[in-house]
């Protein structure tokens, strides 16, 4: 049987035909739909969980695998920053059953802070890396990757990107081998799972030794091979840069690497010294090509593609045809008539705040108010582009607490705060604000409570009474009670939607002479069960004056009607966006702006 | 000979859910498909892109510069960033709902006029559509089939039988909403005449 599916969603797949039992990560795009197809559609066989790191679901992992059963772990690329912690010793002790680490990266960084190139784990882990090219290969890696994980008794690396994690591609079903794995009584083999300096010592020449054994065998391995074409150009590459060099160079001789650490080292020579011109085709890092050198090969690569961005296949065909590679010449586009209009200067469309988000509000306050404010990954983060530009760094998460904590340190001549998401906190503002409470810091958390992880497509967290699907139940752990414990003394609690009361109570934490958590709490639009109907505004009211727009709501825009006084359009509500949550009438100084069924006016 | 086709819109529109079913419909009808999504942060209201290709084999999932089929435009601006991609004899169906983006509500920018778009569209393709579907679905009963309404529009264009799609299009859209997605596709079947 035939399926079209996402390469998460393959991944999900081949857990489930690999015999896996337990699957942990942390939500993070690219990587968030693995889990969750996992939890929908074979939540029998696999227990599923959102932990609330990447660390914590690594020792989880690793917990798991000790006990005997097939785990896979997943992350994004900077959630593998976090866990790698774990990973290191897992790489020396090695499990009772396969352990599966998969890694989404970002080339292009579409939802990333940065385009770190996480095929440097494996070789700072020294673990086999498998890099699959498209949904067939995501799911049969999973399968590969339990069985060399076995074999070799060492944690295995999947590595993704964007393009193959979120293409969708044809792929052949197969089955799951039958039963739970038996596990007897934990074992208790210190030698091999307590990583003290005396055992360490022991356990650091079996990697190497265990990382050499898969050297050779790489080798051997169908998912290298070489594809013989012309022979005066051969490409190494690997991942779904395959199929781009296919549609690019359908002519050219390929050493397609399914493995892409270690290397095939016997492999490489052959195909190298089969072709008049070699060439490493990679995303980001020059991995494979320095690797390549190494081996005292002749080579070319990051001298024809740059270490920044994809490499789709229209900029494959640019830089080799730079290079002098790709011979074949442009048509000038042909366009029908001669004179084709010119292309204007297209609007940009960033996103915005969803219509009914609850953290527009504090946003809104935050640039009135001119605050310094150090951001946190989420969300909340647009709250950094117009109109409202209110967030001042980002950059890890949960960096925002410790960064508000070093402000405080440095004795600014301003009041500041920072700005932090409900699962966010979970993750990594917990012990920035131990560190806060305990080093007598001062400065304003502002946690935005939405009671879901919201950016990565509506996860749970501890906060929640659900896990990974809305029909499990779960304990929800208190959020304020959390906050309270760690010792922070001035605490409030105060409805996102209500303008003028977040206004007053961030006030009162800001003349705080200490450490204070202000919680916005508002559900998101995602997760909210009572969304009200469109508002709408009286054009015989609005004056035309725009305050409305300073909340950056995607479902206000302008009428087709003006204010003669200013010459300015005056606004209007898209019923199909607005969800009623009443942010836009608080700001509006005239009552122009009414909720349904409230006013006679027209519109 | 690959079939690429482009879905683009504004996040939440159901631009997603459309390309899927256009995938799916390609392996249906016996061709190699593939589809690739941006995902993630787009869907606030941002741009969304998909690409769809059919085929014998097909490689990248991704189209080429100058190598697209068919358009299929949710909103006239997202329609214009795709010039480049489309081949001269090319059909766009654009569905005539714009949605200005908050560089336009808040006057940084200028939203393209209708002559330009027509301009633009009509010159870089063979056959150009620009018909105000969402208009059509509110009608109908409800603005989110107006994915399932343009996929009918295409489905008119193309060789497949049309109990490819509506086997397809039963598979992805929630049972309770089937009849107006039904009715929605049979509307788009007549919305080009």
């Amino acid at each position: 049987m035939k399926e079209i599916l996402s390469g998460n969603e393959a991944i999900a797949r081949g857990a489930y035909e690999a015999g896996i039992e337990i699957a942990a990560g942390y939500p993070g795009t690219p990587s968030s739909e693995i889990i969750k197809t996992i939890a929908q559609k074979y939540g029998n066989d696999i227990y599923t969980e959102w932990s609330t790191n990447e660390k914590v679901a690594m020792d989880a992992g690793a917990g798991a695998a000790y006990s005997g059963r097939r785990t896979l772990v997943t992350t994004k690329q900077v959630g593998m920053n976090v866990l790698s912690d774990s990973l290191m010793y897992a790489v020396y002790t090695g499990m009772e059953a396969g352990l599966v680490v998969v890694t989404a990266d970002d080339p292009g960084m579409f939802s990333s802070q940065n385009e770190q190139d996480n095929r440097w784990y494996a070789r700072l882990a020294k673990i086999p890396l498998l890099e699959p090219g498209d949904s067939q290969e995501a799911k049969d890696y999973v399968i590969l990757a339990i069985k060399l994980s076995e074999e070799f008794d060492t944690p295995i690396l999947i590595r993704t990107v964007m393009r193959t994690s979120h293409s969708k591609s044809v792929v052949t079903i197969g089955s799951r081998p039958n039963g739970k794995a038996e596990i007897g009584p934990f074992k208790r083999d210190p030698a091999k799972y307590n990583c003290t300096a005396s055992n360490a010592r022991k356990m650091h020449p079996r990697v190497e030794q265990r990382i050499k054994e898969i050297r050779e065998y790489a080798d051997g391995l169908s998912i290298n091979r070489i594809e013989w074409r012309d022979r005066s150009l051969g490409f190494i590459t690997g991942g779904v840069l395959y199929h781009y060099l296919l549609d690019v160079f359908p002519g050219a001789s390929i050493l397609k690497l399914g493995m892409t650490y270690p290397l095939p080292e016997t492999l490489i020579r052959e195909f190298a010294g089969g072709v008049e011109q070699l060439v490493v085709l990679e995303e980001l890092d020059p991995v494979i090509e320095e690797q390549v050198k190494a081996m005292g090969i002749e080579v070319r690569g990051k001298d024809i593609f740059p270490p920044c961005f994809e490499l789709l296949p229209d900029e494959i065909k640019r830089y080799t045809r730079d290079a002098g590679l790709l011979k074949e010449t442009v048509p000038p586009r042909k366009e029908k008539s001669g004179k084709a209009e010119k292309l204007p200067e297209l609007p940009i469309r960033s996103p915005v705040f969803c219509a009914g988000c609850p953290h527009r509000s504090t946003f809104y306050l935050l640039k009135k108010m001119k605050l310094p404010v150090a951001g946190d990954i989420g969300c909340y983060n647009l709250g950094t582009l117009p109109p409202f530009e209110a967030q001042h760094t980002m950059g890890a998460m949960g960096a925002s607490v410790g960064v508000l904590h070093g402000m405080s340190l440095a004795e600014l001549p301003e009041n500041r705060v920072c700005t932090i998401g409900d699962s966010t906190f979970f993750h990594s503002g917990m012990a920035p604000l131990v560190n806060m409470v305990h080093n007598g810091s001062r400065g304003v958390v502002i946690l935005m409570d939405n009671s879901v992880t919201a950016m990565t497509g509506h996860q749970d967290h501890p906060g929640v009474d659900w896990a990974v699907i809305e029909e499990r139940p779960a304990k929800r752990v208190d959020l304020e009670a959390v906050v309270r414990a760690i010792g922070v003394e001035k605490v409030e609690v105060v409805d996102a939607f209500k303008i003028k009361e977040v206004e007053e109570r961030l006030k009162d934490c800001l003349d705080f002479d200490g450490p204070s958590v202000l919680i916005t709490r508002g559900e998101c639009i995602f997760v909210s069960r009572n969304p009200q109907g469109p508002y709408h505004v009286d054009l015989e009211k609005c004056i035309a004056c725009h305050m409305c727009f300073r909340v950056g709501c995607p479902a206000i825009g302008q009428s087709t009607e003006k204010n003669p006084k200013n010459n300015k359009y005056k606004s209007h509500i898209d019923p199909t966006l607005c969800i009623g949550c009443d942010v836009c009438r608080q700001v509006c100084p005239t009552g122009a702006i009414t909720p349904p069924g409230k006013s006679k006016g027209k519109e | 000979m690959d079939t690429n086709f482009l879905v683009v819109g504004v996040g939440g529109q159901g631009t997603i859910l459309a390309g899927d079913i256009l995938a799916e419909v390609g392996m249906a009808g016996g061709f190699d498909a593939k589809k690739s999504d941006i995902l993630g942060l787009a869907i606030r209201s941002g741009s969304v892109v998909s690409h769809i290709r059919w085929g014998r084999e097909v490689h990248s999932p991704m189209s080429m510069l100058g190598q697209v089929d068919y358009l299929l435009a949710f909103e006239p601006l997202e329609s214009l960033r795709m010039v480049e991609y489309l081949k001269p004899d090319s059909t766009v169906i654009v569905n005539d709902y714009p949605i200005p983006p908050v560089a336009v509500t808040t006057g940084q920018s200028a939203y393209p006029s209708r002559e330009q778009i027509d301009g633009m569209l009509s010159a870089a393709s063979g056959r150009y559509f620009n018909i105000n579907v969402t208009e059509r679905a509110i009608r109908l009963g409800n603005v989110k089939v107006v994915n399932i309404m343009l996929l009918g529009a295409l489905s008119g264009l193309l060789e497949l039988p049309v109990s490819v799609w509506e086997t397809t299009i039963e598979k992805y859209v929630p049972s309770k909403l089937l009849k107006v997605n039904t009715r929605a596709f049979q509307a788009g079947r007549e919305l080009l005449n």
